[in-house]
């Protein structure tokens, strides 16, 4: 999340809402471990990542739900492969959890 | 007296390089809540009540001590044993450590030393470059590194020894007899997880017999010091060098073969 600082200190000067994602964690094979993070500004602009591009987008898409307060905070799981699953997973074929929140702490 | 928020007091404390845990309810009651954790114990935020805030916090301040990245599993109040847990809701907790960089020490201010510090930042080293000689050791030769000490290696392995660990990495470029036995004599009462000699083969040999002469004999010492340093890749650059110090650091650390992927089917990661 170090990397994040920088943009979130602007972001949040600017007045602007951000939402944080990070992965808490990861089964079988995946390209970033437990604390890779990224985070969304209230724009859909986008600082970091949490895989190696295979998620992110459904990330953003789910970080501006919960932004927008259609969602609470919560683990998103990107991977199943039950009916109920997102449609977006690893190329790996790993397992996901990321936990989404407002950066309002 | 400014307030600061625990987002303000974590990502400065992260900043300053110092250790810190970010304690997060994922799941369960207060999903979002969160605790900012030093190995001191709890400096901003709250779980929701003062139980789970203080066994969490115990526990995180050992996952922080390890540097470990977890999530835990808790009852409302903290309950953390099986049979507590049977009749309640629990509590998931993400225990994220953010520990100081690791140290990489590079003693001998040459091109390769410029190169090295280069890849080292990448991979998030605090890199701190050594040589005795004053006109060599200057910030404007090497602006990437976080620190240029003009000093001889015995000095600055009493001084400062004592804060290598498992992590950090010691790397000896000199080629410089006066300089790079008492730094491998240093290096070696450390606890750095990796000690590298930069030198042709022929070097190598002789520095082996000067080791021998110090007392450095012991097969435990002898199989600590990667001489000559670096991997098998063929390199020759100061840039292509760097990548292979690096790459054997890496695999020192995993306890990795460096062959290619292609060549074996065990997992990756």
């Amino acid at each position: 999340m170090r990397e994040l600082f920088d943009d979130i200190d602007r972001w949040r000067t600017a007045g602007k809402r951000i939402a944080l994602a990070r992965v808490v964690n990861i089964q079988g094979s995946g390209p970033r471990g437990a604390g890779a993070a990224m985070a969304v500004n209230e724009d859909g602009e986008v600082i970091g990542s949490v895989s190696g591009g295979c998620v992110e987008s459904a990330v953003v898409t789910e970080a501006l739900a919960i932004l927008a307060g259609e969602q609470p905070s919560r683990v998103v799981t990107f991977g199943y492969s039950d009916d109920d699953a997102f449609a977006v997973g690893l190329t790996c074929g790993g397992i996901i959890h990321l936990f989404i929140q407002p950066l309002e702490w | 007296m400014v307030v600061m928020n625990p987002y303000d007091i974590f990502s400065s404390l992260v900043r300053d390089n110092s250790p810190v845990a970010l304690v997060t309810i994922i799941e369960g009651p207060g999903v979002g809540a969160l605790l900012v954790v030093t190995p001191q114990g709890v400096v901003a935020g709250t779980l929701g009540n003062a139980e789970i805030d203080r066994v969490v916090s115990r526990d995180a301040v050992g996952e922080l001590e390890a540097g470990r990245t977890i999530v835990r599993h808790y009852g409302p109040h903290g309950e953390s044993t099986p049979e507590d847990l049977n009749d309640t809701q629990t509590v998931r907790v993400f225990i994220e450590s953010f520990s100081p960089p690791p140290l990489m020490w590079i003693f001998g201010a040459v091109d390769f030393t410029a190169a090295l510090a280069r890849v080292a930042k990448i991979l998030g080293y605090h890199v701190t470059v050594c040589d005795a000689r004053e006109i060599f050791a200057t910030r404007r030769r090497f602006p990437m590194a976080d620190e240029v000490r003009v000093t001889w290696p015995t000095p600055m392995f009493e001084e400062r020894g004592m804060r290598l660990g498992p992590r950090d990495a010691v790397c000896i470029l000199t080629h410089d007899p006066k300089f790079d036995v008492p730094a491998i004599q240093g290096a070696l009462a450390t606890k750095a997880g990796y000690i590298g000699v930069m030198g042709s083969r022929k070097t190598h040999a002789k520095r082996l017999e000067r080791m021998a002469e110090v007392g450095i004999t012991s097969a435990a010492d002898l199989a600590r010091v990667h001489s000559p340093i670096g991997l098998d890749l063929g390199g020759r650059t100061p840039e292509e060098t760097a990548i292979s110090i690096v790459g054997e650091i890496i695999a020192t650390r995993t306890g990795r073969q460096a062959s290619p992927l292609s060549s074996s089917d065990g997992a990756i990661h």
